[in-house]
């Protein structure tokens, strides 16, 4: 990689526009006074992730991201929220008793990490990165060599959460 | 690369853009008159019968957690697809087990009723 040019480049101020849009629908999250406003921005989160992904040349993790979170999981979290009697009405507030606690704990984690990732020894230049088509053929050789073990074990673990969520949502005759 | 993203980038501002201007260039044009039938939810529609924001069945939950599932599993499989053709019968058998696990999943969930929407 040469040394950065002094002025951003157009891919340095995508990068940071979306991560602004992140962090802004990030603080919709936990600011909403209605729950279902902040379901629909952790959605704008998880999208705005993607984008980050893509700008990384993660290009497989941002599809995945885009299909599982930005699809599936954001329909889970609104259908739970659906189900829950108590969210569908009125506001809440985003605070409760124990905000002042849980803000102490989160800007201490932020420190921890901030902290962890400043003392790791960042390479100076990037590995050559495959191109889109290998890296993906790249991906599926290491999940059926050196990580079928852990790709077995995750069918097991998807296969538990199917029977948990069957066995939950029975009905109860 | 990321700049073979480009045009998903450009397609994204355009839609983001249209639906902004969609919204707001009536509010500022369009004239301001309100009755009854301006603050239904569709018009020349079904006239609604209760309120929307009550609860929904638990149903609901159990499509969305099968679709996560199967999901998951169908970005595992895309990696493993493009590579089937070079590895042949290995990438078959080290797939197999993985397949059968959620395929006694599925024949669970089937025999359970849980793709059955009503009684």
């Amino acid at each position: 990689m040469p040394e950065l040019p002094p002025l951003p480049t157009i891919s340095q101020l995508v990068f940071t526009g979306f991560a602004l849009f992140t962090c802004a629908s990030a603080l919709g999250v936990v600011l909403a006074r209605n729950l279902f406003h902040g379901a629909l921005a952790l959605v704008a989160t998880l999208f705005g992730v993607a984008g980050l992904y893509v700008m990384l040349e993660a290009e497989f993790l941002a599809v995945s991201q885009v299909l599982v979170y930005v699809g599936a999981i954001a329909t889970l979290i609104t259908f739970a929220i659906m189900l829950t009697r108590s969210m569908m009405y009125g506001k809440t507030s985003p605070l409760n008793r124990q905000w002042g606690k849980t803000g102490l704990f989160a800007v201490m984690i932020f420190l921890a990490l901030y902290g962890f990732v400043g003392s790791i020894p960042w390479a100076d230049s990037a590995p050559a990165v495959l191109a889109d088509e290998s890296m993906i053929a790249a991906l599926g050789v290491e999940f059926v060599t050196n990580y079928v073990v852990a790709f077995e074990v995750m069918g097991l673990l998807l296969l538990v959460a199917l029977v948990g969520a069957v066995m939950l949502a029975r009905d109860n005759n | 690369m990321a700049i073979d993203y480009l045009p998903l980038l450009i397609m994204i501002v355009l839609g983001a853009g249209f639906g902004a201007l969609v919204l707001i260039l009536p509010a500022i044009l369009g004239p301001k008159e309100t009755n009854s039938q301006k603050l239904e939810p569709y018009e020349s529609g079904i006239i609604p019968f209760s309120d929307a924001r009550r609860r929904f069945p638990v149903k609901y939950y159990l499509v969305a957690m099968l679709f996560l599932i199967f999901d998951i599993e169908v970005i595992f499989l895309y990696p493993w697809a493009a590579v089937l053709r070079d590895l042949r019968v290995f990438a078959l058998v080290a797939m197999a087990p993985f397949l059968l696990v959620l395929l006694v999943g599925f024949i669970y969930e089937w025999k359970k009723g849980a793709l059955k929407w009503g009684e």
